[in-house]
């Protein structure tokens, strides 16, 4: 052989040099929907110990193990209770077609869990279709209606969120149709950004006034949530707490977005992993443990995913970019249609382009018809049965009667940085790396 | 005539009492006495009535308005009338940041002078200030108008979608994407309106305002404009 064989480089490797090339051709950052797609420690690097002579598991099938979780009993007169502990995360109306808000509803319904508004307003669609629906505060406060308000069955503040903290939402122009655009107050067809920062409130103190307005104005009926964007969970959780929010979520950096400058997803905010027992150390500093309840999210696809995450001290999760792939987004039946849109399935993400052939991610009328409601509801339905059966799987398999009584020392780590951020031994030893934070 | 006596009653009661009337009540008119700078008076009320405040105010008194006529004898803190949908709300002192953010309706009438950020991401009302205007007022403001028979901050408008801003005095200076646009028949009948609403028709003439808008160049992303995003 007179050659080497052609050698890719580690650092330019062929995606990066395709970056360098599109930013060249176009002279504008990358706009995608989804999380962060980077290798990063995740739940997998966790395993569950199980049962042993010293821990005696549960019969599976017979023995309860109960997965119900009650939200907002701190301050709020009309706490929900869900059946299971994975929520659905919010999501614009403008993000997802009206047709898959409606899905999403019937499927947290028949399930006995909340779904959750967006960035844009609340449609009558979603209010309908959902039992309990969690009503988004956000910077933008597009569509934001006091009577919508006093329809909800909670209010979530959104701060921030793990794909971006920091960072306000964007919805490009193909996306923003005569309904869309009413409802946020926006001329047609533009590039919309929406704020990052509350035009109301600054900082800790003034959101604790804010929050009270909240419960003023709904007369301390509805529960409270706080959401911010992995990045200080400590911080952010003692903050939270002490402004009066009864519910803390956590949206670590593999959760998905609607739209927003790839760079941005890729680089800012924590893990989801990293993030966790940070937050459940303010609250135990705090007394608050189980009293404000925390919600996490970021790339939970598996029961496995949610029992890892309720080990960790979580009382719920939420989900975003599974529930869109349980409706039928990414189905390899698009293969064509992914073609021509130069991707395939399971890496389709322009999601803020609004050409989705599976009708979710979508304002095009023709696109939207494809997405039946009941029947991408009943996928979701099966989803979430799904997940709610493994993770109480492995919880009977710990010897748990409740989701909720799993714990940390149910769980080892596989590599030395898992073991460092989820403040776990390194399986097989009884090292737990680092200091813990607070 | 109802009246609240806040050094008696809570917030609490004032606004559970509010929330109570029906769009039909005969209580029209109330009273709240000693506010004493409390937060989130008067808020979400969503009938026909008026209240009179007797004294300063703190964060959001009226935020979330429905059809009530708010009318404050004092100061108002942060956010007044933040999110107002519809009816009128006048402070006849001066008010602090972000004075009517995001509000989809009704007026607010301010006789002092607004600090920074009035009419953020205003979305529909009318707002009113006979005094001066703070920095970054009618910030990504979306619709609705903004007068000013003073002075404005800086950064007039900036990131502004369709809000139209008439100012009588001078700006400190304009923020990205908001312009001077010269002041048509449409806008003049649409000023003469608002003051005639503001009750302030007979003392201030359009003619002596000018009028800011949108100049539309950030409404798509575009590599030329990178400098402003
Ligand atoms: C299409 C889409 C739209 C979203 N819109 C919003 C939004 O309007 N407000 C918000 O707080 N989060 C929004 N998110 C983030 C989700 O609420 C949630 O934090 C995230 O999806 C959870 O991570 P996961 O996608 O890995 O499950 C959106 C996510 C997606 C995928």
């Amino acid at each position: 052989m007179s050659r080497t064989l052609p050698r890719f480089s580690a650092t330019f490797d062929p995606y990066t040099i395709s970056q360098i090339q599109r930013a060249a051709a176009t002279g504008i950052y990358d706009i995608r929907g989804a999380g962060a797609k980077r290798k990063l420690p995740h739940f997998d690097d966790l395993l569950f110990l199980g049962a042993s002579i010293s821990r005696y598991p549960l019969e599976g099938y017979r023995e309860k193990c109960g997965t119900n979780v009650v939200l907002g009993a701190r301050f709020a007169k009309k706490p929900i209770e869900l059946k299971i502990p994975i929520t659905l995360a919010g999501m614009s109306f403008g993000a997802l077609s009206a047709n898959a808000k409606e899905a999403l509803g019937l499927a947290a319904t028949a399930m006995g869990t909340s779904t959750t508004t967006g960035d844009g307003g609340m449609t009558s669609e979603e209010r309908q279709s959902s039992k309990t629906l969690v009503y988004q505060y956000l910077p933008s406060r597009y569509g934001m209606n006091p009577d919508d308000l006093r329809k909800a069955d909670a209010i979530e503040v959104v701060i921030g969120q793990g794909a971006k903290p920091g960072g306000g939402g964007m919805l490009l122009g193909q996306k923003i149709t005569p309904r869309v655009a009413r409802m946020r107050v926006l001329p047609e067809g533009i590039d919309q950004r929406s704020a990052c920062r509350h035009p109301d409130w600054t900082g800790p103190d003034d959101l604790e006034i804010k929050i009270g307005e909240l419960r003023e104005i709904t007369d301390w009926e509805k529960p409270i949530y706080v959401k911010v964007g992995a990045s200080r969970p400590y911080y952010d959780t003692a903050l939270a707490v002490k402004s009066g929010a009864d519910v803390v979520v956590l949206d670590g950096m593999q959760g998905g977005t609607a739209a927003t400058q790839e760079v941005f997803i890729e680089n800012v905010g924590l893990p989801i992993l990293a993030a966790i027992r940070p937050a459940v150390q303010a609250l135990q500093d705090l007394d608050m443990h189980r009293k404000v309840q925390l919600i996490v999210s970021g790339g939970i696809r598996t029961g496995a995913d949610v029992a890892k995450a309720l080990a960790l001290g979580a009382d719920a999760v939420a989900i975003g970019t599974a529930a869109l792939i349980a409706l039928g987004d990414n189905d390899p039946r698009h293969a064509a249609e992914y073609a021509e849109l130069g991707t395939e399935p399971g890496a389709y993400d322009d999601w803020h382009e609004g050409n989705d052939p599976a009708g979710i991610t979508t304002q095009r009328p023709e696109l939207t018809a494809r997405l039946d409601p009941e029947t991408a509801g009943r996928r979701l339905r099966n989803y979430l049965s799904v997940l709610t059966l493994e993770a109480q799987t492995i919880a009977r398999a710990c010897g748990k009667s409740h989701v909720h009584n799993l714990e940390p020392e149910d769980l080892v780590a596989l590599t030395v940085e898992a073991a460092a951020m989820a403040g776990v031994p390194l399986a097989g030893t009884n090292w737990i790396p680092g200091t813990p934070l607070g | 005539m109802p009246e609240v006596d806040l050094r008696q009653q809570t917030v609490r009661d004032l606004n559970e009492a509010l929330h109570r009337l029906s769009r039909q009540t005969n209580e029209t008119d109330w009273q709240v006495l000693h506010p004493n700078g409390q937060h989130s008076l008067a808020v979400g009320i969503d009938a026909p009535v008026t209240v009179r405040i007797k004294g300063h105010v703190g964060y959001y008194c009226a935020g979330m308005n429905k059809d009530a006529t708010v009318i404050i004898d004092g100061n108002a803190g942060v956010g007044c009338a933040e999110n107002m949908m519809s009816g009128r709300v006048h402070v006849k002192g001066d008010v602090s940041q972000a004075a009517g953010a995001t509000a989809q309706g009704g007026l607010l009438i301010v006789d002092g002078n607004a600090s920074a950020r009035c009419g953020i991401s205003m979305k529909g009302a009318d707002i009113v200030v006979k005094g001066n205007i703070g920095p970054m007022s009618a910030f990504m403001a979306q619709a609705g108008n903004l007068v000013v028979l003073g002075d404005a901050g800086e950064a007039l408008g900036d990131s502004l979608y369709e809000t139209r801003i008439f100012v009588r005095g001078a700006v400190k200076s304009l923020g990205a994407d908001c312009v001077e646009k010269p002041m048509g028949e449409e806008e003049k009948a649409i000023l003469s309106q608002v003051l005639e609403l503001a009750g302030i028709a007979d003392d201030v003439r359009p003619e002596a305002f000018r009028f800011y808008g949108s100049a539309r160049r950030l409404y798509h992303f575009n590599v030329d404009h990178a400098e402003e995003y």
